[in-house]
């Protein structure tokens, strides 16, 4: 049962705040030594465990060539193309954000979206937007709720896209974890396998999108005709 | 031929590169602790395989350090104004997505066709890496391709990679260190005892006992760790494939691809997963930094069940 100290580790590291980079560490060293190896084995089996993993680190090679295109207006540009498909209601800006997020990450365009660079700045206005053209001034709970779904569209849209590219950290990892168990899978395969959970994913998610515009048009349509 | 190795080196001169930049970036005021993580990481990947385990293992230990202690700053200058980026963006119009498109494109037409050229019947990559050495080229021609596009000055690429590492920061090396973790935790047996306690306490003669547990788990271990990454090692050898794959005879395949997506239905409901799950309440200024994951929790119950499902129609089909 000592061996599940690294769990205990990581989980009061997370809970605390810590570096993660230091909890991990710590937590990996930990195990090792609990384990039974000596303190420099614990380091060596460390090293190497990072130096196999490097093909995890490779996806970062894409970096350049986006901050270039970045810096010549990327976003910009790919906001103006999303912004073309203003439609009526909260639930459709949301669901055309869904389907170019999960299509766009399934072809391994992940940096074309994010909290930071397209909910915060287009989404979530343009999502507020909509509801307030239909119903006028929004109560605060409504404004955080559409907001809340502006992410959490991001989130699983990029989630249950990103694993059908096949040069996907998470894919890539896959390939490594079961090539060390002796069982050669190909990335091809792997990422087809993730088309059912992407089109459940999207199924799902999208009747929650649909029944939001409808609890908005209870929610908010009563008050209109009660004033 | 064409080795990981060789992605490797490219990786290497390309954090050495940032390393660079971030030295002679006087307007960031940690830059020497940027120059050194970044510095560090280089040599891992230019070096990595020819130094002793013992001695990369301190350099990852120094890198840590380094990322822990006094932190890594952000360098202070933005590359170019909201308005310059508005008026690029106007003249280069949907241009602009043709290198970002080359990348996907490029790594597919290269996993395909890699496995049918040969040079004097030798493959011109190695081909049980075709995939990852296919993205590395498929950057290289983007690359080339935005190179030749917008003429920016020679050494452009390096400093707008070095403003997004800046910008990702430490979490650039988190997925790498979490599967170093994961290999530690199999070397120590953190699967086998997991797998005891599960096997102790659920029936698992049961195929789709088996398949539930292995998805469940991973969703759960998923939530504990904060990443899909890291559970996925401990339960895949602790569950998948000893009973799912060897006992049962499932296609690992399909185990791994559905139980690594059972583990994402985990990351939408925790607050471990930071930067997907309490990061966006602070920039859309929500009250409650439990709101992204109380959205998302209906879908992640209901996706592990359909996840559950189609594990058990898929994984035995043959």
């Amino acid at each position: 049962m000592l061996t599940l100290i690294g769990i205990v580790i990581v989980v009061i590291g997370f809970v605390l705040r810590i570096n993660p980079l230091l909890v991990v560490t710590v937590a990996g060293l930990a195990t090792g030594i609990a384990s039974g190896l000596g303190p420099l084995a614990v380091v060596a089996a460390f090293g190497k465990a990072f130096i196999t993993s490097r093909y995890v680190a490779i996806v970062w090679l894409v970096l350049p060539v986006i901050g270039l295109l970045e810096h010549a207006g990327l976003k910009e540009r790919a906001r103006t193309v999303v912004a073309g498909l203003r439609g009526a209601t909260s639930s459709r800006i949301l669901l055309a954000y869904f389907a170019i997020r999960q299509i766009t990450a399934a072809l391994g365009l992940t940096s074309l979206g994010g909290h930071a660079q397209m909910v915060r700045p287009l989404i979530a206005p343009m999502a507020e937007g909509a509801a307030e053209n239909q119903y006028g001034e929004l109560p605060k709970s409504t404004r955080y709720k559409i907001r809340a779904n502006a992410a959490a569209v991001d989130n699983i849209a990029l989630f249950f896209g990103e694993d059908i590219f096949i040069a996907i950290g998470s894919i890539l990892l896959i390939k490594g974890f079961l090539d060390q168990n002796g069982i050669h899978v190909e990335p091809t395969q792997l990422a087809i396998w993730a088309i059912p959970t992407a089109i459940c994913a999207f199924v799902i998610h999208c009747a929650r999108l649909v029944l939001l515009d409808r609890q908005l048009r209870v929610e908010l349509g009563q008050k209109s005709e009660q004033t | 031929m064409i080795t990981l190795e060789h992605v490797y080196w490219l990786s290497g001169l390309m954090m050495a590169g940032v390393g660079i930049i971030n030295w002679r970036d006087l307007s960031n005021p940690r830059r020497f602790n940027n120059t050194a993580f970044w510095g560090i990481y280089a040599i891992t990947f230019l070096a990595g395989s020819h130094l002793p385990d013992l001695a990369n293992g301190f350099l990852v230990i120094a890198m840590v350090l380094v990322a822990s202690i006094r932190g890594l700053g952000q360098g202070k200058q933005e590359s170019s104004s909201r308005e310059e980026r508005e008026a690029s963006a106007q003249r280069w119009g949907n241009r602009l997505f043709i290198p970002a498109l080359a990348i996907p494109f490029v790594t597919v037409l290269g996993t395909v066709l890699f496995k049918k050229i040969t040079i004097h019947g030798n493959p011109v990559v190695d081909l049980k890496q075709v995939t990852v050495i296919s993205l590395a080229l498929a950057t290289l021609v983007a690359l080339a391709a935005g190179m030749i596009m917008l003429r920016p000055p020679l050494f452009a690429p390096i400093r707008e990679a070095r403003r997004l590492f800046d910008a990702v920061g430490w979490a650039a090396v988190l997925p790498q260190m979490l599967a170093a973790l994961g290999a530690l935790f199999a070397i120590a047996g953190v699967g086998d005892v997991v797998s005891g306690l599960a096997q102790r306490w659920i029936p698992l003669d049961n195929p789709f006992v088996v398949v539930t547990t292995y998805a469940v788990g991973m969703a759960a271990f998923t939530m504990i760790m904060g990443n899909a990454f890291a559970a996925f090692p401990v339960m895949t050898a602790g569950i998948g494939l000893p009973l799912i794959v060897q006992k049962f005879g499932g296609d690992p395949t399909v185990m791994a691809a559905i139980g690594m997506l059972s583990g994402f239905c985990g990351t939408l409901m925790t607050p471990m997963a930071a930067n997907f799950n309490i990061v966006p309440t602070a920039l859309l200024e929500l009250p409650d930094e439990n709101a992204v994951i109380k959205v998302q929790i209906p879908t992640a119950l209901m996706l592990l069940g359909a996840n559950i499902l189609l594990m058990n129609f898929l994984v035995f089909r043959r």
